[in-house]
């Protein structure tokens, strides 16, 4: 690849190969087909990332140019701005207690699915269908199914003596509910089928030697499946938790932040200051910060899939 | 997508082999695996069947404590009135042809992309198939905000613009790799004999790559279009006038005047949301195979 520094009119260098017309012709065809791509890439992500980065060190509200601060705005966001510390917290409260219940749960509905009984399409159908519904709907449906005053589940929680919550309405209650909400439009879609795939991939004649070692079912799970599912788990953990990181939409729709805060997330907190307060900068800011957590934490993920993610030798 | 195809033809066997040694359900297991099937599917169900139900109410059942199950009469007027109140033609309009536009983008720049990393050398190649890939873990939230300033100084804020754009330029990056992987399935010996032929490289594409690819064309279709009927984001950031609404902020306009106007709305409200779901779902029945392909494709080669 390195061959195309060889100068044209030079005689053909012993190592350096010249480009015969052929390939040069070929690799001008290659650029002309990834154009499209390119042109977006350099409109719609290199510079808007860099632009980004700048209006991260001012302060804009669009109405007057952006005027340079420095860093004024990220220690604002740490020293000074309590809804930016609560949004952070009821984010990271959000990511500790869903994606654990996702990514389970999934695993789990994977694994009944992968027990080969009849009527399994059926099944695998129900739990999909959740995680294609337009969010906007399912948010409304939710809205509805815990309703405080005569919503379904908490006149099912009466009929056991239960005097239900507020949900969406109770600032203790509101995370969870909003947890609910995204694990029922979530564990069913794609981390359940790449579980299904991670399952159906393992040779069974593993299964097999470990049947003849005596191994019972829960052994099995414990030395056969498990390990040889880490890197869909991997995967999955890696997807899910950035977007758990992300949610937006249900909190944007049913809470708009409250009560009080309480489901106050950072991309929604981020949102109200780009297009609401007109805080450009700020905002700009705050996506650099959710940025640099993800790849933290992503990188420490691949840092830390070493130890426990199986591939198998040759893969 | 072959290999799919070959467990399928080979069910039967594989299936048995299954049932010997791997899939330990026999005996006492298998009534344990199917209550928890049942009860999870039900439980993964009942939101549907609640809103549906609903759906179906007349406003004085609405509110009533404890709930009404099964209306005394099903209302289906409920799904006409839903129209009456608010301009959903429009709102559907607007979303077919932002997902219309779109799926077209993204299948003829993604298939361009693709093919040509698929099937040309040119220096720096790994470097920018690297660089498509990458976008992937760059979240949505640092681009947005100049990305939105860009189209304001285009004049496009408030049009369906920025929502079909960057459909024709690249494609979406999932696209490019779904489309990529698919083609370097195909075999070079296919495109080397149509070039004996004199078929130049779009005329091969064309009429060679494509046909062999349809079941990947398919997929980034279906994604795509997916995409668009649910995405919020993008059209809340853009789009502010009722008449360029599309359907997920139209139900979201809806919603909030529902709300606000003191009168139960909860019956047409749910009638929305289900209108809404059901094309859909009725996508996924009539493809189901090719939804399962595209996620399993997805993390396969990470």
């Amino acid at each position: 690849m390195a061959a195309t520094s060889a100068p044209i009119s030079s005689p053909p260098a012993a190592p350096r190969r010249r480009w015969s017309p052929a390939r040069r012709r070929e690799a001008i065809q290659g650029y002309l087909y990834i154009t499209p791509w390119f042109i977006g890439f350099l409109f719609l992500i290199v510079g808007p990332v860099i632009a980004s980065l700048y209006l991260s060190l001012t302060t804009y509200t669009i109405i007057s140019p952006p005027v340079f601060i420095g860093f004024e705005n990220y220690v604002r966001a740490f020293t000074n701005d309590k809804l930016f510390i609560k949004s952070m917290g009821n984010t990271l409260y959000y990511v500790v207690f869903s994606v654990p219940f996702s990514i389970s749960i999934s695993l789990l509905l994977a694994l009944l699915l992968d027990q080969g009984l009849r009527f399994t399409k059926i099944f695998r159908t129900l739990f999909f269908l959740p995680s294609i519904t337009p969010v906007v709907a399912s948010v409304l449906l939710w809205r509805w199914i815990f309703q405080p005053d005569v919503g379904v589940v908490n006149y099912m929680l009466s009929l056991i003596g239960i005097q239900g919550p507020a949900w969406l309405g109770s600032t203790q209650w509101v995370k969870p509910t909003l947890i609910i909400m995204g694990l029922w439009g979530s564990v069913g879609g794609s981390q359940m089928i790449i579980f299904l795939a991670g399952l159906q991939a393992i040779p069974s004649d593993l299964y097999e030697v470990a049947a003849i070692d005596g191994a019972g079912p829960f052994q099995r799970f414990r030395s056969v499946t498990l390990p040889m599912l880490t890197p869909s788990i991997f995967f999955n953990l890696i997807l899910s938790i950035i977007a758990a990181f992300r949610i937006f939409t249900a909190a944007y729709i049913a809470t708009q932040g409250g009560p009080a805060y309480s489901s106050l997330f950072f991309v929604l907190y981020l949102f109200f200051n780009a297009f609401k307060f007109m805080n450009m900068g700020y905002a700009s800011a705050m996506a650099w910060v959710l940025f640099v957590i993800v790849l933290a934490l992503t990188a420490f993920q691949f840092r830390m899939s070493r130890r426990w993610v199986y591939y198998e030798a040759g893969d | 997508m072959t290999t799919a195809t070959t467990t399928n033809s080979t069910k039967p066997a594989k299936r048995a082999a299954f049932v010997s040694a791997r899939k330990a359900v026999t005996g006492w297991g298998q009534p344990v695996v199917y209550t928890l099937l049942v009860v999870l599917s039900a439980a993964f169900t009942f939101p549907f069947i609640w809103t549906v139900l609903t759906a179906l109410k007349a406003p004085h059942e609405i509110f009533r404590f404890p709930p009404v199950f099964i209306p005394e009469q099903l209302l289906w007027d409920n799904f006409a009135e839903v129209w009456r109140q608010a301009p959903f033609l429009t709102f559907l309009k607007n979303t077919l042809i932002v997902a219309g536009l779109s799926i077209m983008g993204d299948i003829v720049t993604a298939s361009l992309v693709a093919y040509g990393f698929a099937r040309f050398r040119f220096p720096g190649k790994e470097v920018l198939f690297l660089l498509v890939l990458s976008v992937l873990i760059l979240p949505e939230e640092v681009t947005i905000i100049p990305q939105f300033l860009i189209y304001r100084t285009l004049g496009w804020v408030d049009t369906l613009k920025p929502l079909i754009l960057p459909a024709f330029l690249g494609g979406g990056a999932f696209n490019i790799f779904l489309l990529r992987q698919f083609f370097l399935t195909i075999p070079r010996d296919l495109d080397e004999a149509a070039m004996i032929d004199g078929a130049g490289s779009l005329r091969i594409l064309w009429q060679i790559l494509i046909p062999l690819a349809k079941p990947a064309m398919a997929t980034v279709a279906i994604f795509s279009f997916l995409f668009h009927w649910n995405d919020f984001f993008r059209p809340l950031i853009y789009l502010n006038s009722i008449d360029n609404f599309t359907l997920s902020l139209g139900l979201r306009f809806f919603q909030t005047s529902a709300d606000s106007g003191g009168k139960p709305m909860q019956h047409l409200l749910m009638a929305a949301s289900v209108m809404m779901t059901i094309p859909v779902i009725a996508l996924f029945f009539s493809m189901q195979g090719y939804f399962i392909e595209g996620i399993t494709m997805s993390g396969i080669k990470r």
